[in-house]
C-alpha cells in the first residue's frame, strides 16, 4: 500500500474531516475513561448535559468559547502564512495585562474607552509576536522556539507586575491586578450569566478575518507565502513585509482575546486567568483547517469539551484532566484526517 | 556586591549546576538525535513530564528507582513512537504533530496521575536517588565534591554524552542517522531505510527525553506535580541550535544554560529589592539571546523537517 496525491480534493471530504477526527478523538479517549471505570456512554452524556443541557450551561460554554475563537484565528491567521506563532499564550496575557494597567484609571467615557482599550491590547499581542517574525527574518531564528520562551517570560512579567505596580490593594493579599474601570466592562448578552458581548465582538472578527484573508490582495500574497515563499518571492510578492503583516494580525488577535477577557469576565489580570487558552487556540484552528469561519465552530467544540468535562467530572469523578486529552487528541486525529484529503491509499 | 562573586567560590554552586544540567543533558541529546535524523521534536515538553510522572508513578507502586527509570524511558519512546509514524511514513507537519504529542503526552500524564493516585493536601513521595560517591574520586578537592557525589542519572547523563558522540561520529549507524538528516535519497541509494532509521532515532531520541523527566521526580524533587517540567523542554530545543547539533557542544550549553540557573537561585538570597521573578526569567531570556548569538552559523541538518516519501522529491 502506499500513499498517492490526490488531483483534486472533494470539497465533502474537506467537511467530513474535522468530524471524523472529533469522533476519532471521543472514541480513543472511551477507552481512558472506561479505565477509570465509568460507562463511556454516561460520562459523554453527562459532559452535553454540562455544556449544553441548561440556558446557564450554553452561557458558560459560549463564554468559554469566546477567548478561544480569537486565539483560534490567531493561530489559523499565522499558520496559513506558515509562520508558527505558538505565542498565544504569551499574547493573551500581554493583551490582558496592558488592558488592566490602562483601563484601571482612564478618563475617557465608557464607549470609547472600551475601544482605545482593545486597541491597546491588540498593539500590545501585534508587538509580541513582530519580535520574534523580525528575528526570524533578520537573522533565520525559528519562531516556534522564541514564542515558546516568550510564554514563560510574559508570565512571569505578569506575575511581578500583579506583586508589584498594579497589586490591587484591596484584594487582601490574593495576587491579583488592580480592576479596570467598571465602565469599560463589555454588557452583558444575557442577564445573570457570565456571557458578554465580546462573544459578538469575536464572531465580527471571525468574519472580519475572513474578509481580509479571503478578497483582499494581503490575503492573497499570505496564502502565496505559506503555499511556496520561492514562488511568492519570484512572482514579486514581498515576503519580509507580508509575514509581519501575518504577525501583526496574529498578534493582534491573540492580544485582542486577552484583552477581551479582562474587560469582559475577570476585570483583572491573574496568572491563572488562562487554562491554556493560547495553546488551545491551535487545536481551534487546526480542527477549522485554518479556516476563520470554521474557527468559530471549533472554538464551539472546545470550549464543550473544557465545560462539559467539568460537570463530567463531578457527576462521575472521571479526572477533569480528560478535557485536555480529548482535545490534544483532535489536533493528532486532525492531522491525520487532513492527510486522507489530500492523499489516498492505494493498493 | 561581593557576596555575589562569593557564591562563585562555593562547590555547592557547581555541584548545583551539574545537577540543574542533567535533565536539560538528557534532554538536548534526545532532541538532538531525533533532529540529526530530521526530525524536529516538539513533543518533547510532553514526553518530559509523561517520563516524569511514568517514573516516578512506577517507583511509587514499589518499583526500585532504576526501573523506574526504564519505564519512563519506555513511556517516552512509547509517544516518540507515535509522533515517529505521524511524521515519518505519513510525512505530517512536524510542528503540529509535535506540538499535538505535547499537548497529549503532558495531557495524558496528568489524567493517569489523578486517576491512579490519591492525592492528599500535599502530593504523595517517594525516596529519591542519593548522592552516590565515587571511592577516591569523590575524595579529591573541589572536583570531587563537584561532579563525583552526584546522583546516578547524572553520571548516566554524562556517559550519554560520550556515547552519543561516538555513535554519531564514528560508527556507521551514526553515519547513516546523519546522512538521513541531510539527504535521505541517498540513504535510500545505499540500500538502507530512511524511513526506519527516523523512526528508530525519534524513538531513542524520546526515550531520553523520557528519563529526562524521570531525574525531576526520582532525584532533583520526589514528587510528581502538574508544570514541573517549566518550558525545560523547550530550553532543550533552542540549545540543540545552539550546539550547532553536537553533543560535546550541548553538553557545554547545557551546563553553560544550568550555571546562570543556578546562580540566579542563590543570587536571589543575596540581591534585595529586585524582583524574583526576573531573575526566573533569566533562563528563557538567555536562551534567545544564545539562539541570536549563534544565529546563521548554525549548520542545520539539510533535511530537517523536510519529510521524505519516496518517488516523490
Amino acid at each position: 500500500m502506499r500513499l498517492e496525491r490526490r488531483d483534486d480534493v472533494p470539497l465533502g471530504l474537506i467537511a467530513t474531516a474535522p468530524i471524523a477526527a472529533i469522533v476519532a478523538a471521543l472514541i480513543l479517549a472511551a477507552g481512558l475513561i472506561a479505565a477509570a471505570g465509568v460507562n463511556p456512554g454516561v460520562a459523554y452524556g453527562e459532559m452535553l448535559r454540562g455544556a449544553l443541557g441548561s440556558r446557564l450551561a450554553v452561557t458558560e460554554m459560549l463564554t468559554r468559547a469566546t477567548p478561544l475563537i480569537l486565539t483560534g484565528l490567531a493561530a489559523a491567521t499565522a499558520f496559513r502564512a506558515r509562520l508558527w506563532n505558538i505565542g498565544g499564550e504569551g499574547q493573551f496575557y500581554l493583551g490582558a495585562l496592558v488592558t488592566a494597567w490602562i483601563g484601571h484609571n482612564l478618563g475617557l467615557p465608557g464607549p470609547v474607552g472600551i475601544a482605545v482599550l482593545l486597541i491597546v491590547g491588540m498593539a500590545a499581542g501585534a508587538t509580541l509576536l513582530a519580535g520574534p517574525t523580525a528575528l526570524r527574518l533578520r537573522f533565520g531564528i525559528d519562531e516556534v522556539v522564541t514564542t515558546l520562551l516568550l510564554n514563560f517570560i510574559v508570565i512571569l512579567f505578569v506575575g511581578m507586575m500583579i506583586e508589584g505596580p498594579l497589586r490591587d490593594p484591596l484584594a487582601f493579599g490574593w495576587p491579583q491586578s488592580v480592576p479596570v474601570d467598571g465602565d469599560f466592562r463589555l454588557p452583558d448578552l444575557v442577564p445573570r450569566t457570565r456571557l458578554h458581548f465580546g462573544l459578538i465582538l469575536a464572531i465580527a472578527a471571525a468574519g472580519l478575518t475572513w474578509l481580509i484573508l479571503a478578497r483582499s490582495v494581503f490575503g492573497m500574497e499570505t496564502r502565496a507565502a505559506g503555499l511556496n515563499p520561492d514562488a511568492a518571492q519570484f512572482a514579486g510578492i514581498p515576503l519580509p513585509r507580508t509575514l509581519m503583516g501575518v504577525a501583526c494580525l496574529s498578534g493582534a488577535l491573540a492580544g485582542l482575546a486577552g484583552s477581551v477577557e479582562v474587560l469582559g469576565v475577570t476585570g483583572g489580570v491573574t496568572t491563572t486567568m488562562s487554562p491554556g487558552f493560547g495553546y488551545a487556540g491551535i487545536v481551534v484552528a487546526m480542527l477549522a483547517g485554518l479556516h476563520p469561519m470554521g474557527v468559530v465552530a471549533a472554538a464551539v467544540f472546545v470550549a464543550t469539551v473544557f465545560v462539559g468535562a467539568d460537570a463530567m467530572s463531578r457527576a462521575t469523578g472521571t479526572p477533569s484532566f480528560i478535557a485536555d486529552v480529548i482535545v490534544a487528541l483532535s489536533l493528532l486525529t486532525m492531522l491525520v484526517a487532513l492527510l486522507f484529503t489530500t492523499y489516498r491509499l492505494r493498493k | 556586591m561581593s557576596e555575589a562573586v562569593d557564591l562563585l567560590m562555593s562547590t555547592s554552586l557547581w555541584a548545583a549546576v551539574l545537577r540543574i544540567a542533567t535533565p536539560l543533558i538528557f534532554g538536548v541529546l534526545g532532541a538532538l538525535l531525533c533532529e540529526r535524523s530530521g526530525v524536529l521534536n516538539l513533543g518533547i515538553e510532553g514526553i518530559m513530564t509523561m517520563g516524569a510522572m511514568t517514573g516516578w508513578l512506577a517507583v511509587y507502586a514499589g518499583a526500585d528507582l532504576v526501573t523506574g527509570l526504564l519505564v519512563a524511558a519506555l513511556a517516552g519512546a512509547a509517544m516518540g513512537f507515535l509522533h515517529a509514524v505521524l511524521t515519518v511514513p505519513l510525512g505530517l507537519s512536524q510542528h503540529v504533530s509535535g506540538l499535538g504529542i505535547t499537548l497529549f503526552a503532558s495531557a495524558l500524564a496528568y489524567y493517569l496521575y489523578r486517576l491512579l493516585v490519591e492525592v492528599g493536601e500535599t502530593p504523595p513521595t517517594i525516596t529519591p536517588f542519593a548522592p552516590l560517591a565515587i571511592p577516591i574520586l569523590s575524595d579529591l578537592p573541589i572536583v570531587g565534591p563537584v561532579v563525583f557525589a552526584q546522583t546516578l542519572p547524572t553520571y548516566l547523563a554524562l556517559i550519554a554524552v560520550a556515547l552519543m558522540a561516538y555513535l554519531l561520529a564514528r560508527t556507521p549507524l551514526g553515519l547513516a542517522i546523519r546522512m538521513t538528516g541531510e539527504n535521505p535519497h541517498a540513504v535510500e541509494a545505499q540500500g538502507l531505510n530512511p524511513l526506519a532509521i527516523r523512526i528508530g532515532a525519534v524513538v531513542a531520541g524520546s526515550a531520553l527525553m523520557g528519563l529526562g523527566g524521570a531525574f525531576l521526580t526520582t532525584s532533583a524533587f520526589n514528587s510528581f506535580f502538574p508544570e514541573m517540567v517549566q518550558g525545560r523542554g523547550w530550553i532543550c530545543i533552542a540549545l540543540v541550535i545552539f550546539a550547532s547539533w553536537r553533543p560535546g557542544k550541548a553538553l557545554l550549553g547545557a551546563l553553560l544554560f544550568a550555571f546562570f540557573d543556578a546562580y540566579q537561585l542563590r543570587l536571589q538570597t543575596v540581591v534585595d529589592g529586585v524582583p524574583y521573578q526576573l531573575f526566573l526569567m533569566a533562563p528563557y531570556v538567555l536562551s534567545i539571546v544564545a539562539l541570536i548569538l549563534v544565529a546563521r552559523r548554525a549548520e542545520v541538518p539539510a533535511a530537517l523537517m523536510t519529510p521524505y516519501r519516496r518517488g516523490e522529491r
